[in-house]
């Protein structure tokens, strides 16, 4: 239960671009309103949909993680190098997956709460390269194939065509939801990114509410990992340096996230990722080149902040507007008397 | 040419609700060190901006060697020869001395900056002010001393004729000190006029040729050195007739909540001991930086601490954090009311909340109706003037967000309140409420703990008070003592002794 009247606002504006992007590419392209194609974005969405979770976790605490993507193919990458040492079981695999994960986000943490570096801008950009190295270092630089069907039912299955990669995502963004704005730690880490010294003189321990979020952020994006295994079948060390973090930064900004801090919700978080699946998808039925493509998406990118500030602005305006009538009306009332 | 170097009449400064400075006189000769004194605000810092053009006077005239100024901003100050060196440096600590001293002001050979010829410059104003030291090293390796000199290098280098030093000795060591008295005679033999602004009286009878006293924004006050004595100095900044305006009612005394033992944090805190006891307002007096901040955030877990034992309700109690003061039973009201006291982006509802999440749970959720129920309690109880529950607080006004901090601490249904400056920059009417809480909270056998700055305050709602300055306790005086006056309580906090 967010009440703020504002964001609700924001996100109905975002819902409504969602809308006009589907009804523009259903006329300008007839294979784009489609069952078949429609649930193909949804599958597309899921892995971002994840690796936006925990981005969004550390957003709101007036941070960044920018070694989720890395992240996700390290945590596909070990379990490539399970599936070549002929671990036979699936579900392992993912465990050690989600714990590998966890790990290096929880290490993210450490090293922002703990070791005090300082914006996790830097000790981020420094883990995604590692990750990267170590993605390549555990397969042995190889694209590793023929995983378990067990590793590759969340990325593949679907039921009626639905993607299973996507009913996830919606559990899981139902109970982040909750968690977010029902819960004494979904509220601490947006007071965190409010006013991280005022929340910690109100007795809450920040640098346990941040680590928590980083370590939230790592176990997204193993999960994030395990569906892209299933949806391409192999997993590849060379993606990590692929653009995933900042497609997941796009999904949570979009939603209405800020780098500021205290602000984003996971619905909003949702459509954003569902608009940058629908661009893309837009995009190669046109067969617009991925020129066109990176141009579009960053201007959208920066067409949704400019939005966001614009807004900020007139609220702030109608706010000054309507303090200053009421300080003339009390004035006038005084006079009266 | 005008008899002084620069001269205010009757500077008027007003701010949203206060006046600021009211008719303030003041006059420089060249080659005079003037002192300026006051008690926390009085309107130093004020006068100090009007001087060097951060603030513009509404009404009133700044004349420089008798000519009429107006000062639209600091460079227009600046370039009719005033200069300041304020409080805390403006010293770029990686650049070099010299790059320090030029900045802005860089000499060129061509298109290129003349290093050659800079830093033989600022060598030479360094020694001319008793500083001989290598201006190609960066300005951080050297000591609080030589950064100050740099500032007044910089005076120097543009030939100021007034230089203004806000408490210049606050952060020096003895011989540091006595190096700036003698820089600063230095100057005066050169004729260039100083303004010093200092809470230690024994500087100024070493150091000045004449005082100005200021109070409330007024001007009282100036004579020569040899007028002035200790007393009279003091009696002059206090003057003022009490009024009554604090709705003072007591408790009974109970046991002793809070009791600190030779608390110490290096350099800031020396052994600092007090107690504080239920049912009554302990009031910490002192001027601003005598450590009365540092010691209740020490107390609360906030810094760490150096040394020394706290006591809660008799037992020793080892914080180190403030979750684990709050589970002490210790809630702390920061001065700083919205860079520490508020989420001034999130509502009331959540900021009301913030230190007591689990009393407002039930099971993992947020039990929304119980918030909903104490929040619309605090907000009728304190009186908080809002239209919903969920405004955003950086909406509030000052009043207003710093009722929404008491009722925070109030959720806490702590043992020990610390407020610090609880009634700064709000108006009277939520002033009397603030001090209506403080009563009610005493009343209730709670131990309240009050810093302020205001003299006023202090007297108007403590039951006992502790005068603290230098990081160290002066005095404490009892509200029957003789001594709980302004003029005692004023003497203590400026360093003077109190006779039994």
């Amino acid at each position: 239960m967010t009440k703020k009247k504002s964001g609700s606002g924001f996100q109905m504006g975002t819902l409504l671009a969602l809308v006009i992007m589907c009804v523009v590419l259903s006329v300008a392209n007839s294979n784009f309103y489609s069952y078949a194609n429609l649930m193909g974005i949804l599958k597309q969405t899921a892995f971002n949909a994840f690796l936006a979770v925990g981005m969004l976790l550390c957003l709101i605490t007036a941070g960044i993680d920018l070694s989720v993507g890395a992240n996700a193919v390290f945590c596909a990458c070990v379990m490539g190098a399970m599936n070549k040492a002929n671990v036979g079981s699936g579900v392992l695999m993912m465990v050690v997956a989600i714990v590998a994960g966890g790990l290096m986000g929880f290490i993210n943490g450490t090293l922002l709460t703990r070791l005090h570096l300082p914006h996790p801008f830097v000790s981020t950009l420094g883990m995604k390269n590692v990750l990267w190295g170590m993605a390549l270092l555990v397969t042995g630089s190889q694209i590793v194939n023929n995983f378990p069907e067990s590793v590759q039912f969340l990325g593949k299955a679907t039921i009626n065509g639905f993607p299973v990669s996507f009913i996830v995502v919606i559990v899981l963004y139902i109970i982040m939801h909750l968690f977010l704005s029902r819960t004494a730690l979904g509220r601490s880490i947006y007071c965190a990114g409010g006013n991280m010294e005022a929340t910690r003189l109100s007795g809450i321990n920040t640098a346990n509410v941040l680590t928590f979020c980083y370590t939230m952020s790592g176990v997204m994006a193993a999960l994030g990992g395990i569906v892209s295994v299933g949806r391409s079948g192999i997993c590849n060390g060379a993606n990590a340096n692929l653009p995933y973090d900042t497609d997941a930064i796009a999904a949570c900004i979009i939603g209405g996230a800020s780098f500021t801090g205290g602000k984003g919700t996971m619905v909003g978080t949702m459509l954003g990722a569902l608009i940058i699946a629908v661009l893309r998808n837009g995009f190669a039925l046109m067969s617009i080149d991925s020129a066109g493509q990176n141009i579009v998406l960053g201007l959208v990118i920066i067409l949704a902040v400019f939005m966001d500030v614009v807004r900020a602005g007139v609220e702030a305006k109608n706010r000054r507007m309507a303090a200053a009538a009421k300080q003339e009306a009390e004035e006038k009332e005084k006079v009266a008397k | 040419m005008g008899e002084y170097v620069v001269e205010l009449r009757n500077i008027t400064k007003r701010f949203p609700g206060v006046v600021a400075l009211h008719n303030m006189q003041l006059a420089v000769k060249p080659g005079e060190i003037h002192g300026l004194i006051g008690e926390n605000g009085a309107g130093k810092s004020t006068l100090i901006k009007v001087l060097t053009g951060v603030h513009m006077a509404d009404e009133g005239e700044i004349y420089v060697h008798g000519e009429k100024k107006v000062f639209k901003n600091p460079n227009e100050s600046a370039a009719a020869g005033i200069a300041c060196v304020y409080q805390e440096l403006n010293i770029e600590k990686l650049l070099s001395v010299t790059d320090n001293i030029f900045i802005n002001k860089w000499t060129k050979k061509g298109f290129l900056l003349d290093y050659e010829g800079m830093h033989k410059k600022a060598g030479e104003v360094m020694k001319s002010l008793g500083q001989d030291v290598d201006p190609r090293k960066p300005a951080g390796t050297f000591g609080m001393g030589v950064q100050q000199m740099i500032e007044i290098a910089k005076a120097v280098l543009i030939d100021a004729k007034m230089i203004i030093m806000d408490e210049p000795t606050s952060s020096l060591g003895e011989k540091e000190v006595k190096q700036l008295m003698a820089t600063c005679r230095e100057l005066k033999a050169r004729g260039v006029g100083i303004l010093f602004v200092s809470h230690k009286l024994e500087e100024l009878f070493e150091l000045c040729d004449r005082v100005t006293v200021i109070r409330d924004g007024e001007y009282i006050e100036t004579r020569d050195i040899q007028d002035w004595t200790n007393d009279s100095l003091i009696a002059s900044m206090v003057g003022r007739t009490l009024d009554n305006l604090f709705p003072k009612e007591f408790g009974k005394k109970g046991e002793c909540m809070l009791k600190v033992e030779n608390l110490s944090i290096g350099g800031v805190l020396r052994n600092v001991s007090f107690e504080a006891y239920g049912g009554q307002v302990l009031g910490l007096s002192g001027l601003v930086g005598a450590g009365r901040t540092e010691t209740v955030r020490a107390v609360f877990g906030a810094d760490p601490i150096d040394g020394g034992k706290i006591y809660v309700k008799g037992k020793e109690v080892h914080i180190k954090s403030p979750k684990q003061a709050i589970a002490a039973g210790i809630a702390l009201l920061t001065e700083d009311r919205k860079g520490q006291g508020l989420v001034l982006a999130q509502t009331i509802r959540t900021n009301l909340i913030l230190s007591s999440l689990k009393r407002h749970s039930t099971g993992i959720f947020l039990d929304e109706k119980k918030i909903e129920e104490s929040g619309q309690g605090h907000i009728q109880s304190l009186r908080i003037k809002t239209p919903s529950i969920d405004e955003i607080v950086g909406q509030l006004s000052g009043g207003n967000q710093q009722k929404v901090v008491i009722g925070k601490w109030i959720n806490n249904d702590a043992d020990i309140y610390i407020f610090d400056e609880p009634t700064r920059g709000i108006d009277v009417g939520a002033k009397v409420e603030v001090y209506n809480v403080m009563n009610s909270l005493v009343k209730a056998g709670k131990c309240v703990i009050m810093i302020s700055s205001e003299m006023p305050e202090i007297l108007g709602m403590s039951d006992r008070v502790v005068v603290m300055r230098g990081g160290k306790v002066m005095a404490t005086v009892e509200r029957d003592s003789k001594h709980f006056n302004q003029e005692d309580i004023m003497k203590a906090a400026w360093g003077g002794s109190l006779d039994d």
